[in-house]
């Protein structure tokens, strides 16, 4: 290929990136901004609690309380290889609070509600129900976006704390059950290793991953192409961002608590 | 009064309107024909402001059209679109009354089911379809539960896309006869995009034939059969040969 076309090519998919990027950004801070501006909509927002918080606990409580007790027993089997068995309720409890919990609760809420945002306003798109918000009135990203991001916002790092005590409870049992550690000492083992910065550092992960698969299920909708395979398109790009950036942003994260 | 002047609008290369004018005055009922994907959406569109020209001017009432306070500006429209674009997760009398439940027109909630079904009933639906999800209805239901929204907080101005599109000929009569009945009830101004003739003679006072982004033709109902002008005639005859190159 000829250099100055590669480098062209190169050129364009950079800037085009960027240029994503970029557009992305900006539909954070108008939904941000939309958010702290009235009209507020308590309903939607009640209505995005409920399908954001409270149907998402079946499937994080099932992940939660699965890993834990895989966790439980490979940290078993990996401490007996130098006598430190022991450790299992320390280590369970670190790698939930500090890492798998938030991270799998993130991953699931972008399986299940960013693919939901996204298909939904999407499909609102094609079918003009977003021109129809408008003729009536209505601030788009006031009455679909505000209410989804602000309800992740608050109740995915309720969602992580859960999933967390879940999880731990899912090491403990089999701990407990079938490793044969004593119930008290197991939990009293845990609740003193566990620190402040540990929880904290969990439920900030929850609100940037919760704030991260509501902006990406309603950016891309919102951007949605026409017909089956633009609401198709949406859906599909909605959770591969929103997976990628839980994971940068966890990485980032953790960084910046492990500075502290 | 609706006044259009030279207003342009591309989509990358697609040249969709190209310096298109027209004039609808206060009080009648302007229907713009013309194939598909010829600018009639987008026409229609750019008046409201869901679209942006890239130039060119529109005037309400010799204003610009979106200057000023906008939800002041959207309250004075009404508007049914092609699929009804009834929103699936409220019933139908709060897609009715969405207007009446919030914003500047928010009013009590038992008062707004109240106007809601006073406008069903306007548009031949019972009140037991209040409480339905619009999923529920047929595509002659949706339309006329799209039609009730449009006229439920009394608009000045009332915008028609493709009102029976997708209906059969009797339901298509029934909505067209709704259209006229309202419009001059309400003392309305009516924009209305189709191509289903029946409906333009139904009810337009104006017709404007819009094609290569301008408008062809333009004047009353009346004369629109001895227009003299090649694509109204095509248009209307429905002929393959034509200046209006049909794609096939």
């Amino acid at each position: 290929m000829n250099p100055i076309a590669f480098l062209a090519r190169l050129g364009r998919t950079a800037l085009a990136g960027l240029s994503a990027v970029g557009r992305a950004a900006l539909f954070a801070l108008r939904a941000f901004s939309h958010m702290v501006r009235p009209p507020y909509y308590p309903r939607e927002f009640l209505q995005a609690l409920l399908n954001i918080g409270w149907l998402s606990l079946p499937v994080v409580g099932l992940t939660a309380i699965f890993t834990g007790g895989a966790l439980a027993l490979q940290i078993y089997a990996g401490g007996a290889r130098f006598n430190a068995e022991a450790v299992v309720p320390q280590i369970v409890a670190i790698g939930m609070v500090r890492e798998l919990g938030p991270v799998l609760v993130g991953l699931m809420i972008a399986a299940r509600v960013t693919s939901s945002i996204a298909a939904e306003i999407a499909t609102m798109k094609v079918t003009e129900q977003i021109d129809a918000l408008v003729t009536l009135s209505t601030h788009p990203m006031k009455y679909l976006v505000a209410p989804r991001v602000l309800a992740a916002l608050i109740t995915v790092p309720v969602l992580v704390g859960v999933g967390d005590i879940i999880g731990i409870m899912g090491g403990y049992t089999v701990a407990v059950q079938n490793l044969g550690f004593n119930s008290a000492a197991y939990l009293k083992n845990t609740v003193d290793f566990l620190e402040p910065l540990d929880i904290i550092s969990s439920l900030t992960k929850g609100a940037a991953f919760g704030t991260i698969a509501a902006m990406m299920g309603c950016y891309y909708g919102m951007q949605s192409g026409r017909g089956a395979q633009g609401v198709g398109r949406a859906t599909k790009g909605s959770v591969e961002s929103a997976a990628v950036l839980i994971l940068a942003a966890n990485f980032v994260l953790t960084g910046v608590f492990f500075s502290l | 009064m609706i006044r259009m002047e030279n207003v342009r609008k591309a989509f990358d290369d697609n040249h969709v309107l190209n310096g298109m004018n027209l004039e609808i005055a206060k009080g009648t009922s302007m229907v713009i024909i013309g194939g598909s994907g010829t600018g009639k959406s987008v026409a229609l569109k750019s008046v409201l402001g869901l679209i942006q020209p890239d130039s060119g001017e529109i005037y309400v009432d010799g204003r610009p059209s979106g200057s000023g306070d906008r939800d002041k500006f959207l309250a004075r429209f009404g508007m049914l679109f092609q699929g009804g674009a009834l929103f699936d997760s409220l019933p139908v009398w709060q897609n009715v009354a969405f207007r009446l439940l919030r914003g500047a027109l928010k009013r009590p909630a038992e008062e707004a089911r109240e106007i809601a079904i006073e406008k069903l009933r306007r548009v031949g639906l019972k009140a037991n379809v209040a409480d339905r999800l619009p999923a529920e209805l047929s595509g002659g239901m949706q339309k006329r539960v799209g039609l009730a929204r449009a006229i439920a907080a009394e608009p000045e101005i009332i915008f028609f896309d493709e009102p029976t599109t997708g209906l059969d000929p009797i339901m298509s009569g029934v909505i067209n006869d709704l259209i006229r009945e309202i419009v001059v009830e309400m003392g309305a101004t009516a924009m209305t995009i189709t191509h289903d003739m029946t409906s333009v003679r139904a009810i337009a006072d104006n017709v404007a034939m819009l094609h290569d982004g301008v408008i062809q033709w333009t004047g009353q109902v009346g004369d629109m059969d001895q227009s003299g002008d090649p694509y109204m005639e095509q248009f209307i005859h429905g002929r393959a040969e034509g200046p209006i190159e049909a794609v096939r």
